[in-house]
């Protein structure tokens, strides 16, 4: 499988809108919520959607604009996107009116711009695409499973396909899930969120697009080789296996990974399953990590994607990335590994464009 | 690689039955579900009409022999109950070394539960009970049938308006074109909900009496609630069990109005692209539709665009068409699957149910839906259709074998 990775666009708590840069500068902010950082919404979007569309919306359609200007295609064959818990903002405004005016007389606005694939639709307004637009909601596999699509979507023959994975904090989302102890108790500085070792994650959001292509450009951040998303695996040797075979799939071996991008996200308990596959498999290996700058969030594996496709295009390891020492020259083979939940699991193999 | 997709099980609960022989006997005796509220807590009691599965959470986890006491949403009770009749009725054994998937639809998720939650912590952020919350996302539905399935392969959700459940069958087929499954249970499940019945409401698109799809006169449409599954199986897996299915998904097609966030365009460029894929993916011809099993919602955007797409798409030589909408109401996430089990049951029975509530005809359009049962047809294809917001129109072929 060659599925050349031809443009990028993310809107993330970090500087990523311009794929010309990647992590020169990590931001290290104090906080147990990290929100997406706000970029010039008025270069693109008009008045009345600035005041109408949520955060979500419109950090997500300058993500995907971004993508498409980063790759430089106009024509789309699918519009893909993941979310785990889609326009969370506008469903809580919705619900406040239900119960605010006890089911009285509603405007349907922020209903109507509550569901899940509002965006997808956006985006195919946005570029009258009335081609392939699909929207997947599975909790730590939504952007996976729509990135198996475009996958699919490539062999099929498509030319050009929009993947992207997006998820948007609220106050109250933060609020209830504090009361589910998800996050860090104490305010950290999101860099040191591996080393300080107390129980829960810090919280984040964003939006990364990526723009599927059959053949390569001059642009080419990588090449996906490989997918596997699973369910509940029963063991890390199951899980083993499964990185096994999507290796062997490819004719790689585990020796000839140069990056391992993991999902950890400084909760011990779990990063428990990731602490005992790199103490039995990836002791030789450099290994990555990027919860610390994105924050957890049920698509943050789009942001992981994100690193390993700049890793690759960029043949270059932002320190603030690494979590141990294991430097290659030459970068040709990466696999990102994320488990949500210790439910959601997922395997990507990248591999470098001229490999 | 499989190029047949065979449909071996079905399984459905929605207000005409709470199982397939349930569902068969109400569509052959011309038996809608639309009626007054019971169960959904709401100020709209004895208003609004809709079609209820006219059971408590209670009664309908007993069902299942689950906890009673909050155990799960009523999404995924509903979801729950289709999916072990369809793979129950297959006669799969999930244990027989092939890979299995499964691939469900939802809109509201456990949205129920989070109004439940909501009510209580937006008088006190300290209220509400977690575990009502923690079943909000649209993920949960799926995980809790996997689990009690013992379906672990591939596990997903869409969530594409009223189009979801059709699109969890697209999405199925193909990865079993694929070959990265073998077979795969899809379709989708979505509850009555405050939410979506208020949502309705507000954008003023509720008929406050019994829907009359593509009738001059219609008033808008009746929400439902259901759940519908069936079992994809490749060829390899109907091989190996030596199994003899019931038909044959043979075409689908997937398209975007893009038109209006919520409202169809009138000319229906989205419906006419999904059908339009849809035959060609089944590489029939237009003549051989013997049926199209219409999105047919009632509201008068919908019937009108949909109208359109269909005149264009058979240039005033129709097959019948009706929408059995005016029987389950619209089921929202669940639509796509329902009405593909309702048109498999046609397949299998050689039936057509009527579309009921039509008088006249609309100034438009000349769509003249089927008034009355129609016994003992000779059908070999239907062209199911779902639309929904956000643009997103599919179509799905079923064809006898």
């Amino acid at each position: 499988m060659n599925i050349y990775i031809n443009g990028l666009g993310n809107v993330s708590p970090q500087v990523t809108t311009d794929s010309k840069v990647f992590l020169e500068e990590p931001i290290n902010k104090e906080g147990v919520s990290f929100w997406c950082i706000d970029p010039d919404y008025k270069a693109i979007l008009q008045k009345a959607n600035l005041r109408r569309m949520s955060r979500l919306i419109k950090f997500g359609i300058y993500a995907a604009q971004q993508c498409l200007l980063d790759a430089n295609v106009e024509d789309l064959d699918a519009i893909l996107t993941g979310t785990g818990l889609g326009c969370q903002k506008d469903t809580e405004k919705f619900l406040i009116d239900i119960y605010g005016n006890d089911e009285g007389v509603l405007s349907p606005t922020k209903f109507m711009q509550s569901t899940h694939n509002t965006l997808s639709g956006q985006i195919a307004l946005m570029l009258n695409c009335e081609n392939y637009n699909f929207t997947y909601v599975h909790r730590g596999a939504s952007f996976e499973s729509a990135l198996l699509d475009g996958v699919m979507l490539i062999e099929e023959g498509a030319k050009n396909v929009l993947v992207g994975g997006l998820d948007e904090l609220t106050e109250t989302y933060l609020t209830i899930t504090n009361r589910m102890k998800m996050w860090r108790k104490e305010q950290i500085n999101q860099l040191d969120l591996f080393s300080d070792k107390q129980s829960g994650t810090i919280a984040g959001e964003g939006a990364s697009f990526f723009l599927l292509s059959k053949e390569p450009t001059p642009k080419s951040y990588a090449k996906i080789k490989g997918m596997k998303i699973l369910f509940k695996p029963k063991s890390i040797e199951a899980i083993h296996a499964e990185m096994a075979s999507l290796l062997n799939d490819s004719d790689i071996a585990f020796e000839d990974l140069d990056v391992v991008v993991l999902g950890v996200n400084g909760d011990p308990a779990q990063d428990k399953l990731y602490d005992d596959l790199k103490e039995k498999y990836f002791q030789e290996i450099q290994l990555t990590a990027f919860k610390h700058l994105c924050g957890e969030y049920k698509t943050a594996s789009a942001f992981g994607m994100w690193t390993a496709a700049q890793i690759l295009g960029k043949q270059n390891i932002p320190e603030v990335l690494k979590l141990n020492k294991n430097d290659k020259p030459r970068l040709k083979n990466v696999l990102v590994y994320n488990c949500y939940n210790n439910s959601n699991h997922s395997l990507l193999l990248l591999q470098d464009v001229n490999a | 690689m499989s190029k047949k997709i065979f449909i071996s099980g079905i399984g459905m609960i929605s207000s005409i039955g709470d199982n397939i022989e349930d569902s068969l006997a109400s569509l052959l005796e011309t038996r809608h579900g639309i009626k007054a509220i019971e169960f959904l807590e709401t100020k709209h009691r004895g208003k609004i009409p809709v079609g209820e599965v006219k059971a408590s959470n209670e009664t309908l986890s007993q069902r299942l022999n689950l906890p009673t006491k909050d155990s799960h949403s009523r999404t995924t009770l509903l979801g729950t109950i289709a999916a072990r009749e369809a793979l129950r009725n297959s006669g799969v054994d999930l244990k027989d070394g092939l890979r299995t998937g499964l691939i469900s639809a939802t809109t509201v998720g456990g949205i129920d539960q989070s109004e439940d939650f909501y009510r209580e912590f937006l008088k006190d952020p300290t209220k509400g009970k977690l575990r009502h919350i923690s079943k909000h996302d649209c993920g949960d539905s799926t995980e809790n049938i996997a689990d009690d399935l013992g379906i672990y392969h591939f596990v997903s959700t869409i969530s594409t308006a009223c189009s979801s459940s059709a699109n969890s069958m697209m999405m199925g087929a193909r990865m079993i074109k694929h070959n990265l499954l073998d077979r795969v249970l899809v379709g989708g499940t979505d509850a009555l909900t405050r939410y979506t019945l208020n949502g309705f409401n507000a954008l003023k698109i509720l008929d406050p009496g019994h829907c009359k799809p593509f009738d001059q006169n219609r008033k808008g449409l009746n929400l439902g609630e259901g759940a519908a599954f069936v079992l994809l199986e490749s060829e390899k897996s109907i091989r190996q069990r030596k199994y003899n299915p019931i038909c044959e998904l043979t075409g689908y097609g997937n398209s975007n109005d893009a038109y209006h966030q919520t409202a169809s365009s009138p000319e229906g460029k989205g419906a006419l692209g999904a059908m339009r894929l849809a035959i060609k993916t089944s590489a029939l011809n237009l003549n051989d539709i013997d049926y199209v099993n219409a999105h047919g919602t009632a509201t008068y955007i919908n019937d009108l665009s949909e109208g359109n797409a269909l005149t264009t798409l058979f240039k005033e030589r129709f097959p019948k068409i009706g929408s059995t909408k005016s029987f389950t109401g619209h089921t929202l996430a669940a639509a796509g699957s329902i009405e593909a089990v309702i048109s498999i049951l046609s397949l299998k029975h050689n039936f057509i149910a009527p579309n009921l509530n039509f008088s006249q005809t609309m100034e438009e359009v000349n769509i003249q839906p089927v008034k009355e049962l129609i016994h003992d047809v000779n059908i070999n294809h239907i062209l199911s259709n779902s639309f929904g917001f956000g643009g997103n129109c599919s179509a799905l072929i079923i064809s006898k074998l």
